[in-house]
């Protein structure tokens, strides 16, 4: 029993409806776990999920106690998401434990963990994208009331929001935020649900360095509280030793090792995430020139919303050449992609991939030989539910021969994404399990897979790394730079300037729709290209 | 007859042809705007309508209250949507082709129970006389409003206010947009589909009884020219909202008056042209508020056309 449980003698508790609020306020009532302003801790024993006959959680046991920000690494695919999912009651773990301080946790759904008082923010947005932002923090709500006061309720969620130290518009349906603050949002609500202990899966991966740390500083604070409990999944390093005080490292569905964050480096974390496992050596940058590839003139096109323009002048990409574009995301990057994926029209101006005119169809795809890489590859650049080996098979199905086929060739095809799988080290349960299936990062390596195999004169990425850990983010970027040595024409589309500056030659600022400046990596500076990307040139 | 309007005749009696004619298309796509707003569309209204026509006749008669058959066609109404939700709750099942099949089934069963009750008289369902100032017979029979139509009137602004208001309207809406979200949310968006569709159903049965029961005011075969089907593009055309349902089957119930008309101001060439106003209305207006661009705004996410 905790302190302020026992009923104050100084209320007859017998006392009657009046006098039953004024004791609530007091002493909160013994059943909820979640007590107002208190830290839950959580420990699970010996958790084990299986998928069919794949173990993606194998006998993991961790412990976060009240008020600590505990974080969770390990490689794409180790189980992290798996680990958290079991622990909301969204997966009912095969065997194991879950408790909640201390006591048998028993979480039967989400709903049940959420009136515990855990929370978690879910690697894919789970806003609700057709209601606006207060709508959308009114309905998480356990006690919504059958008919909604907005007066009031706008009242209490700007005093909330006037509290926070990041803020997100409130009228906007949620469709229409940047998906910096849709990650916001997330957050914001949670914190508004009061949760006690909360989840964080990757809550940064679209977040600026700068609005990384104003979001988990604010939630870091909460912990030093001892209002907040945080389990955080991430791959950056840096959050992980600036804001955790403990850490957990999954290898392969195993615990394989953590500890004190003050006593660990980057290096210890890294070992352990890898095991024996080393990381690609970055390809060294060959002397290369070519022709021009790509060549986009005068183009211009609706944004998104329909209101703003995206207008490029001239932007060339030539053989053996990566051009990164940065820029902070909703500038029009995802506008620029979908004109060279063909997915949005051009109201004036051209796009020509080596002299020709270019609309992006399969054929020209095929015989000017662009790939691509867009972003939030499973909705973009899979079927969901279509098998690995079918998504792997999408550039490849009907050709091999002199004429295109008219019959698949089922065993070419396993054996081909049987292939790739294993080169580009995609973890998955096996080749015929839907995509849909695979870790996000897993996502992104088979779609890379299909898309740097073969000839490639023109490869278009946006964002390659998105979600990645380090071991594979080595890797990408290494093929990338391989594929450039041996003449292919990169545009890379990237939020993560440290990307850009790493891996090209030349590099744009795209702000507002334009591109706003341009410099050789060699004059790259980045107080100059920040203030480019903040559009203040 | 007295008091002769010339022209005016042509939209006095469109507007009283409006209101006559656009009731079951209110019903119907009231009804439908709830069922999408759900994430489900149930194409088997057409078949609900003429099975409440049906159904309302036949107990109005045996029962001699018009009110017990809107009743019965309510409940045989949502007992078809309940079907439906509860079929299409089923995994890997398609709610387009639950739709069709439950539209024949509809028209199928009420043509056979119905078969009965295509001679006999029902009573009516009673009228307003909301054009008592006016000495005009044209205007006079132009403002002869039926209750449910100023029901349904009232029903389309009570839904806005219901979509925007309260936690069904937003549980609703959270449902339509993302069966992830409502999940995260710990809503089971299969339970509240299927309320969903129940509820679209009732509308659609009490569409059909005004029909027997009103305008034509009669039960027969022919009863329903499509006004199921037509309805459920109204929805789209409306953009999901209650409050343009109502505008839009206005405008259809106006564009089905035109051909009577001309015809009653004595035009007596090419007006049986004009019967198919509704239905060219309807391809114009699925042409025009097409996009080639993206899915269409305002549609619930989660629909398995904009999917
Ligand atoms: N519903 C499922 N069915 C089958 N296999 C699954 C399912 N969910 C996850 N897996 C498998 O379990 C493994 C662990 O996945 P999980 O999503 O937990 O990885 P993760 O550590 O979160 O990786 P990432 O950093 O890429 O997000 C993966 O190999 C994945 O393919
Ligand atoms: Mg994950």
């Amino acid at each position: 029993m905790k302190d302020g449980r026992a009923p104050s003698p100084s209320f007859p508790s017998e006392g009657g409806g009046s006098l039953s609020r004024g004791l609530d306020e007091v002493s909160p009532p013994p059943t909820k776990t979640g007590e107002a302003g208190k830290a839950v801790g959580i420990e699970t024993i010996g958790m084990t999920m299986r998928f069919g006959n794949f173990t993606a959680l194998d006998d993991v046991s961790i412990r976060v106690k009240p008020g600590s920000f505990h974080a969770l690494l390990g490689e794409n695919g180790a189980g992290k998401s798996t680990l958290v999912k079991c622990i909301m009651g969204f997966y009912h773990a095969t065997s194991g434990n879950l408790l909640i301080d201390g006591f048998d946790g028993d979480v039967k759904d989400p709903k049940d963990a959420h009136a515990k008082g855990l929370g978690m923010v879910y690697q894919h947005f789970t806003l609700v994208p057709a209601l606006t932002a207060a709508e959308n923090l009114v309905i998480s709500r356990a006690d919504v009331p059958a008919v909604i006061d907005w007066a009031a309720e706008m009242k209490a969620l700007t005093a909330f929001m006037d509290a926070m130290p990041f803020r997100v518009p409130l009228g906007e349906p949620v469709h229409r935020l940047a998906a910096g603050e849709k990650q916001k949002l997330e957050i914001l609500k949670q914190l508004y649900l009061g949760r006690r202990f909360l989840i964080l899966d990757e809550p940064t991966s679209v977040l600026t360095p700068d609005e990384a740390d104003e979001v988990l500083g604010h939630v870091a604070a909460l912990c030093k509280a001892g209002e907040l409990s945080v389990l955080m999944i991430s791959h950056k390093f840096r959050e992980v030793t600036a804001f955790a005080d403990e850490v957990t490292v999954l290898r392969r569905g195993k615990h394989v090792g953590g500890g004190k964050v003050a006593e660990l480096s980057h290096q210890d974390m890294a070992a352990m995430m890898m095991g024996d496992a080393k990381p690609a050596d970055p390809a060294p940058r060959a002397e290369t020139t070519g022709e021009t590839v790509l060549a986009l003139t005068g183009a211009r096109a609706a944004d998104r919303s329909g209101l703003k323009q995206i207008a490029i002048e001239t932007l060339q990409v030539r053989a053996g050449e990566i051009v990164g574009i940065a820029g902070i995301s909703g500038n029009g990057q995802m506008e620029l992609m979908e004109i060279l994926t063909g997915q949005r029209a051009l109201a004036a101006g051209g796009v020509t991939v080596h002299g020709v005119p270019y609309a992006a169809t399969r054929a020209e795809e095929r015989r000017l030989k662009v790939r691509y890489l867009p972003e939030e590859p499973l909705q973009n650049a899979c079927a969901p539910r279509m098998s690995v080996a079918e998504n792997i098979g999408f550039r490849s199905f009907e050709t091999g021969r002199a004429k295109p086929r008219f019959w698949l060739a089922p065993g070419a095809m396993r054996r081909r994404a049987e292939a790739l799988v294993a080169d580009y080290k995609v973890k998955c349960a096996s080749i015929d399990s839907p995509i849909a299936s695979l870790s996000g990062g897993n996502v992104q390596r088979a779609v890379l897979s299909r898309e740097l195999d073969g000839d490639v004169d023109l490869l278009v990425i946006s964002n390659p790394c998105f979600g990645l850990d380090f071991t594979a983010v080595a890797e990408i970027r290494s093929r990338i730079m391989r594929a450039r040595n041996s003449g292919t024409a990169v545009l890379l589309l990237s939020e993560d300037l440290d990307e850009i500056l790493e891996l090209a030659d030349r590099v744009l600022v795209m702000a507002d729709g334009s591109l706003v400046y341009e410099c050789t990596a060699a004059e790259a500076d980045i107080p100059t290209i920040g203030h480019h990307m903040g559009g203040h040139a | 007859m007295s008091g002769d309007i010339g022209l005016w005749a042509v939209p006095v009696a469109m507007l009283g042809g409006a209101i006559r004619v656009s009731t079951p298309f209110l019903f119907v796509s009231l009804g439908e705007v709830i069922t999408e707003r759900s994430g489900r569309i149930n194409l088997g209204l057409e078949g609900t309508l003429v099975f409440g026509a049906m159904a309302g006749y036949a107990v109005a008669y045996h029962t001699n209250s018009a009110w017990a058959g809107v009743l019965a066609a309510a409940l045989a109404g949502s007992a078809f949507g309940l079907v439906h939700g509860l079929l299409c709750s089923l995994p890997k099942v398609n709610d387009i082709a639950i739709g069709i099949a439950l539209m024949l089934l509809g028209t199928g069963l009420a043509f056979f129970f119905g078969k009965p009750y295509i001679q006999p008289v029902a009573p009516d369902l009673p009228a307003i006389n909301l054009g008592w100032w006016s000495d005009l017979p044209q205007v006079q029979a132009a403002l002869r409003v039926n209750v449910l139509f100023l029901l349904g009137a009232a029903l389309a602004v009570a839904l806005a206010w219901m979509l925007r208001k309260t936690r069904i309207g937003l549980t609703l809406r959270v449902v339509g947009d993302s069966s992830d979200a409502a999940r995260a949310l710990g809503i089971s968006p299969a339970r509240v589909r299927i309320q969903a569709t129940a509820f679209g159903g009732a509308l659609a049965g009490i569409g059909g009884a005004y029909l027997s029961l009103f305008y034509p005011g009669s039960w027969n075969e022919g009863i329903s020219s499509g006004q199921g089907l037509i309805a459920v593009a109204l929805v789209i055309f409306a953009r999901w909202s209650p409050v343009n349902c109502f505008f839009a089957a206005m405008l259809f119930g106006a564009a089905g008056a035109l051909g009577p008309a001309l015809q009653s101001v004595g035009v007596t060439q090419g007006y049986y042209l004009s019967y198919a106003a509704p239905f060219v209305l309807t391809l114009i207006v699925l042409i025009l508020s097409s996009s080639k661009t993206g899915a269409l705004t305002g549609a619930p996410r989660e629909l398995s056309i904009t999917k």
